[in-house]
């Protein structure tokens, strides 16, 4: 039963990873584009690989974008994305076993331009085997004072089905818990400065309603005279409605030497407590035509939620309660480094140009209430720790991506 | 003419002006905004599949979609 409850857990941190991806690139589609709302981007098809390694898990990626003009008003984008997911993270793995799943999402977004303003719609479908997700978006640009601001406007509404695996890895059985809807309202300003220096803000509010716990994963209290490890382990229960904000400015800058170096920051608050702080840098390079080089650091911290804890007094202490590493106080740092090459500078057939890419980053978390209770236990083997006493949990991840993008 | 009149009268050329606000960076001078080295996210896919790494471990989540990219002038 444990290997059951594991087998699903991982499945369900996939899916709500991916419900918040589809969001994103929603986000990303709509808001890399005001600048140049008054015409539509390049027509272009991309092939996407991506391997992430870290805390015990392993998930690849591989996706397909296809975006096409049909006049100088209207065009078509079409994104099909499937992900791989092996291991399960800590607190999944300090309970059972390790599991595989798969996921499979897509998505179709028409742009129109009229004027000065663009309109984008799109749907998102994501389906795996306990959860299933679409969305419907809405955005619209306008471009003004002379095309040196770009105002734009999102909304989005997804309805979710939660379930939860009673079977096995090969025989499952789903059990379907309940549905989850979540409303996410955008409104940004991008503003060119100078001729050499571009700013933008973006604040987004996400409102979520329904069933939002995670049915897998435990919370741990306190029972001395339980089984051995000196405690037991709970269902954890969340309040069923959240709403976030997070407001970020960010600015990027041309340097004198055909280089160009960025900047952006932040703020993230919740009505569950999270308050979260993201800095980041970036430095670009290009050499020649051929070759852009690409460094970036970040920061991340975060304090945890108010129902969170690693260690509840004894069991139903208080109404809802977490231990989702997700919720834990924690700071995270990255470095990454990708490249760039332009190849076809001449164009070939039907393709105009080509970019391939690799991009590496490793991202090191550490958690200071959450605690490594898999290593680390109430047992000679696991060193005699005292419940609430376990080393605190850390680990590093990798991140490899590969892209090939042909222009026509 | 009081005070508060004549602040009043310079306070209507001013939103009048802004009415008619002249780009500063004229279309002809962003080359340099126009540069790919300068777009917030050239590769789509990639820029969300990061973000969303993220968002799996962090309780913080959205605002990441820069509100702009490029120059509007391509």
């Amino acid at each position: 039963m444990a290997a059951v409850a594991t087998e699903a857990t991982a499945v369900f941190v996939m899916s709500k990873r991916f419900r918040i991806i589809r969001l994103g690139l929603v986000a990303t589609f709509l808001l890399a584009r005001p600048g140049g709302s008054a015409v539509l981007p390049d027509d272009r098809a991309d092939i996407f690989y991506s391997d992430y390694k870290g805390g015990g898990m392993d998930i690849t990626g591989e996706s397909v974008l296809v975006r096409k003009k049909f006049s100088e008003n209207f065009s078509v984008e079409a994104n099909y994305f499937i992900d791989k997911v092996s291991g399960a993270s800590i607190d999944v793995l300090s309970q059972a076993s390790v599991i595989k799943d798969e996921r499979k999402q897509k998505n179709i977004s028409l742009d129109y331009i009229h004027d000065k303003t663009q309109y984008n719609f799109s749907y998102t479908d994501s389906a795996e085997r306990d959860y299933t997700s679409n969305t419907l978006h809405f955005s619209l640009s306008q471009d003004m004072f002379g095309d040196l601001t770009t105002i734009t406007l999102g909304f989005s509404d997804s309805r979710d089905k939660v379930g939860e695996n009673d079977g096995s890895a090969f025989v499952p059985r789903v059990v379907w818990l309940g549905h989850a809807e979540s409303r996410t309202y955008q409104a940004g300003v991008s503003q060119i400065v100078t001729k050499s220096l571009i700013t933008g803000v973006t604040l987004e509010v996400i409102s979520d309603e329904g069933y939002l716990a995670n049915p897998y994963r435990s919370v741990r209290y306190l029972d001395l005279g339980g089984g051995g490890l000196g405690y037991g382990l709970a269902s954890q229960v969340y309040p069923n409605t959240h709403t976030s904000t997070a407001v970020e400015g960010r600015a990027k800058y041309y340097l004198p030497y055909r280089a160009a170096a960025s900047v952006s920051y932040r703020y993230f608050s919740d009505t569950w407590g999270v308050r979260g702080n993201t800095i980041e840098l970036g430095y670009t390079q290009p050499i020649s035509n051929l070759w852009i080089l690409e460094g970036r650091v970040r920061h991340y911290n975060q304090n945890h939620a108010t129902f969170y804890s690693d260690l509840f007094p004894f069991a139903g202490s208080q109404n809802f309660v977490a231990r989702d590493q997700d919720l834990a106080a924690q700071t995270n740092n990255t470095i990454g480094f990708k490249a760039t090459y332009a190849f076809l500078p001449d164009g070939w057939k039907i393709f105009k140009r080509g970019t391939a890419s690799l991009d590496v980053s490793h991202i090191q978390f550490k958690y200071d209430d959450f605690r490594n209770i898999k290593d680390y236990n109430d047992t000679p083997a696991g060193g005699n720790y005292a419940p609430g006493a376990e080393p605190l949990y850390s680990f590093g991840a990798t991140v490899y991506q590969i892209y090939l993008s042909m222009f026509f | 003419m009081s005070t508060v009149m004549k602040l009043g009268v310079i306070a209507a050329v001013l939103l009048l002006d802004a009415c008619s606000i002249q780009p500063w960076v004229k279309p002809y001078e962003r080359d340099r905004l126009a540069d790919p080295i300068m777009s917030w996210d050239r590769d789509v896919i990639s820029g969300a599949y990061v973000d969303h790494i993220y968002e799996s471990r962090e309780g913080s989540r959205g605002g990441t979609g820069a509100a702009g990219g490029g120059c509007g002038c391509n």
